[in-house]
């Protein structure tokens, strides 16, 4: 019972990476309604902008609004440059540029930075929130600061005007159009901010799975799939989500004898494939009808 | 919405193709038919004009084309999408492999053996698959892809599947004494089995059965209206998809004499998807041209060089893609299309 | 009467095929022109071709000034709203929020506020179910709200792509009459084409028929629903 206890603590524990980035990708497929797989690659580079900001001197309070910034405009520019010419292709078209996007962000750091692990400071001390080793400062510091960003976008989506312009070009460009909004400027946005979100996670995780190149694929991986089961309409969903996953994760890794480290991952995807044939909107997705 | 103001140009060549009158599609049968007979002569007398390495991967670009033809007829002209086939490429490899090692089975009847077997792993994934929708459906194959490796490893297994090292098979000679090296047999082989499957393929998809699948991808809800049995014809077109791959999968054993986990990873799944769009989804010669795309360009990435090898072969990606956004069947459409135009 | 849009010469189609061979009308200043024609005639493509969702060639002329090229984000600031076949509606959105989306591209905050109760008052069921999700509604209010979304945006000149399209009877006689106090009471010129020839003649001043890409008859709506002859052979009643 104890060993169940603390299965649970720490897969809440590292549910909370996967919930900031389940978080991430809700958001930025409300805006863009695409899922971008390279979008972990672009936080990954982004975590090290920030890492290089810091070994030439650059305090972390000041690397990391910047980093947020370099990213927004980061995510823009790669928009408008790299998905603008593909923009009326068919979806399969799309997803072959982001497997191109991130194997070019992927070498790209690892031709830049090396592939040696490199530690990532946390700028929220060490010092324990609950006692035993439950949660740490910077645990603590994650799950706010994804909190914080979960009602900063809420209130962006649901109460802005570019908010609102964002989802409706999302959901319906060609309408959009016809309201006058400009679609491939709300494209380019909604990559600025997701990009600029991705590099919040990316530095919040790093302090705890150490940076280097290939850290986000499996974290991407479970936050997609923290993402998916918790519904990919509800932010809220997307926590709840995340956190299951990490649980799931450890008590899958000790309680199924057949699965080792390796098995974990695709044991986790598949039982969350298991409750999507339950339950196909995810747990708190709206199940959304159409009229034929 | 108004009859012919409703096509489609979206990189599904078939529905164009359709909306022609019977002359034209008699001229251009002939005109396929022509360039099939020319490709396919040159095809043959290629192993005799190169040397052994070359031959061997230019039999791998056909194998890597039969296991794309197959990840086409489930996504091209079914609409359903995979990022799993890998795991139906490493089912078809092992198969062949312990059919050859324990138990002396010739190379030859491995591949229907192997195929039958991926067809009923295809089929089998296909059925709770129906329930999901498309993104979930991708979420499923890759957690298959991620999933294969690993199952390969597996300890208990190990009697069967040779555990992390794999299996070794020994290279079937040619037939018959035929003066031919090991590599040309093979080569000439894996073509006579590629242009059967290739056939065979066109048959289905031209056929009734054919319609069905595709109108299931454009408009399920229609499709269903029609009196198409969806779960059927989903599921099936699974197993079909893996059959395919399964064979390719065999074949790949054959001819690398070599079977391991790490050579069926998502890196090979990616691969595969990139393969069928550079081809052209829903174009089956593509296939040829995305197997020779996934072969040679990883090559040519690293000669550029070594440290951003991966750079290289995203930037050339992207820059066919450009090109080509619906892939080289998407090109030739337009081509033709053009000069269709000018004649005018 | 001087001409809102003056169209000379266009041309338009998809990919090769050509769909409209070099038409030409007007749609007078305050007034309301009809396009009819039967189905593959190409009057969707007419419309889209005004708002550059097509690739097109000709002369547009909206207020004096060529609109020809422009992207269809653009037209819609000049003040047309094109109200399309399908209704366009932003399902997933609520009924509110595709209202407020249809004034998305204005700068004067308050008066959007205004026009939005305008908007309840020609259609008092939107007001009804401003918080429902717009893909529930049913086809007559789905047309409404294209209809209202389109008038949010304060156009100038609004185009109507099929508006009885899969309406019963009764509710497309109440949309037309709404059309019709919109159009004198706004000053919104309107442009609409219709299969539904008898409905879209009362409403139109101006009426022009299209066959497969080619404009075949033109004049007056009140001549054109006066002759028999030519309403039988080319409107079918």
């Amino acid at each position: 019972m104890e060993l169940f206890l603390q299965l649970v603590l720490s897969g809440i524990a590292n549910g909370a990476i996967y919930a900031c980035v389940a978080l991430a990708i809700v958001m930025i497929y409300q805006a863009i309604h695409h899922l971008n797989f390279a979008q972990g690659e672009m936080a990954m580079f982004s975590t090290f902008i920030a890492w290089q900001l810091m070994q030439w001197g650059m305090p972390f309070w000041a690397a990391f609004p910047l980093t947020i910034i370099l990213s927004f405009i980061g995510g823009v520019v790669i928009e408008r440059v790299v998905i603008k010419p593909i923009e009326n292709a068919p979806v399969l078209t799309h997803v072959v540029v982001f497997i191109a996007l991130f194997t070019i962000i992927n070498s790209m750091a690892g031709f830049i930075w090396d592939f040696t692990i490199k530690p990532f400071p946390t700028p929220f001390g060490t010092a324990p929130v609950l006692g035993g080793g439950l949660l740490s400062a910077h645990q603590a510091g994650m799950i706010a600061v994804t909190l914080i960003m979960l009602v900063m976008l809420f209130v962006f989506f649901r109460y802005t005007s570019t908010g609102l312009a964002m989802r409706a070009a999302a959901a319906n460009p060609a309408s959009a159009r016809l309201v006058g909004i400009r679609v491939g400027w709300m494209t380019a946005l909604g990559w600025g901010m997701a990009s600029a979100i991705g590099s919040v996670a990316g530095m919040l995780i790093a302090p705890v799975v150490f940076l280097e190149p290939n850290m986000m694929l499996t974290i991407l991986l479970y936050g997609f799939a923290g993402a998916v089961l918790g519904g990919l309409t509800s932010p809220g969903g997307a926590v709840l989500g995340g956190v299951i996953v990490g649980i799931v994760e450890n008590l899958a890794g000790a309680y199924i004898p057949v699965v080792g480290a390796e098995l974990k991952l695709p044991i986790a995807l598949l039982l969350i494939i298991a409750v999507l044939v339950v339950k196909p909107s995810g747990l708190m997705g709206r199940r959304t009808v159409q009229r034929v | 919405m108004a009859l012919n103001e409703n096509i489609k140009f979206d990189g599904k060549l078939d529905g164009v193709i359709e909306t022609s009158g019977a002359a034209v599609q008699e001229k251009r049968a002939v005109i396929g038919s022509a360039v099939t007979i020319i490709v396919l002569a040159l095809a043959v007398a290629l192993p005799f004009l190169v040397q052994g390495f070359v031959v061997f991967q230019l039999t791998m670009v056909m194998v890597y084309a039969i296991a794309i033809m197959g990840l086409n007829i489930l996504t091209g002209f079914n609409g359903q999408f995979s990022l799993g086939h890998s795991a139906f490429f490493a089912i078809g490899a092992y198969t062949a492999a312990i059919l050859m090692d324990k138990f002396g089975v010739s190379y030859v009847w491995t591949l229907p053996l192997a195929g039958i077997i991926a067809f009923g792993a295809g089929f089998l994934f296909g059925l709770p698959a129906l329930r999901l929708e498309p993104i979930y459906l991708a979420l499923a194959t890759f957690a298959l892809a991620v999933a294969t490796p690993q199952f390969l490893k597996l300890t208990p297994l190990e009697h069967w599947t040779g555990g992390v090292q794999g299996i070794v098979i020994i290279k079937p000679d040619a037939p018959f004494g035929l003066p031919l090296s090991q590599d040309q047999w093979l080569y000439l082989f894996t073509l006579a089995v590629g242009f059967l499957l290739y056939i065979a393929a066109r048959n289905i998809i031209t056929s009734r059965t054919g319609r069905a699948i595709q109108a299931i991808r454009d408009n399920p809800i229609a499709a269903r209206a029609m009196g198409v049995n969806l779960r059927l014809y989903k599921t099936l077109t699974f197993g079909v998809s893996a059959f395919y791959t399964g064979v390719a999968g065999a074949l790949a054993a054959i001819v690398v004499q070599f079977v391991a986990p790490d050579s069926y990873t998502l890196v090979l799944a990616v691969a595969f998807l990139v393969g069928m769009v550079i081809g052209g989804v829903g174009w089956l010669p593509g296939s040829l041209l995305g197997g020779a795309f996934i072969l040679f360009v990883p090559n040519i990435a690293e000669e550029f060089s070594k440290g951003l090898s991966g750079a290289v072969y995203g930037v050339i990606l992207l820059l066919i893609i450009y090109i080509a956004p619906s892939g080289a069947g998407g090109l030739l459409l337009k081509t033709v299309e053009y000069f269709g135009k000018w004649r005018k | 009467m001087s001409a809102l849009l003056e169209v000379h010469n266009l041309k338009a189609g998809y990919g090769p095929i050509e769909v409209l061979h070099g038409i030409d009308f007007r749609l007078p200043l305050g007034g309301v022109a009809t396009l009819l024609g039967a189905n593959g005639a190409g009057k969707t493509t007419t419309l889209r071709a005004l708002c550059g969702m097509v690739r097109a060639s000709g002369d547009i002329m909206f207020e004096g000034k060529p609109i020809g090229g422009r992207s269809t984000e653009d037209i819609a600031r000049l003040g047309v709203a094109h109200v399309p076949e399908g209704r366009g509606t932003f399902t997933q959105l609520t009924v509110e929020e595709n209202l407020k989306l249809g004034a998305i591209s204005r700068s004067d905050k308050r008066a959007v506020a205004e026009d939005m109760e305008r908007c309840f008052s020609y259609f008092p069921i939107l007001k009804q179910r401003i918080t429902q999700q717009a893909g529930l509604l049913s086809g007559g209010e789905q047309q409404m709200l294209a209809v209202a979304r389109g008038l949010m945006l304060r156009p100038r000149m609004m185009l109507l792509d099929e508006p009885s399209f899969g309406l019963a009877p009764l509710i497309v006689r109440e949309l037309f009459q709404i059309l019709a106090t919109i159009n004198r009471a706004e000053k919104v010129s309107m442009l609409i084409v219709e299969q539904n020839a008898s409905l879209a003649l009362e409403l139109a001043d101006e009426a022009y028929l299209l066959e497969t890409g080619n404009i075949v008859l033109s004049g007056s709506a009140k001549e054109i629903s006066a002759d028999e002859s030519i309403r039988q052979s080319y409107l079918g009643y």
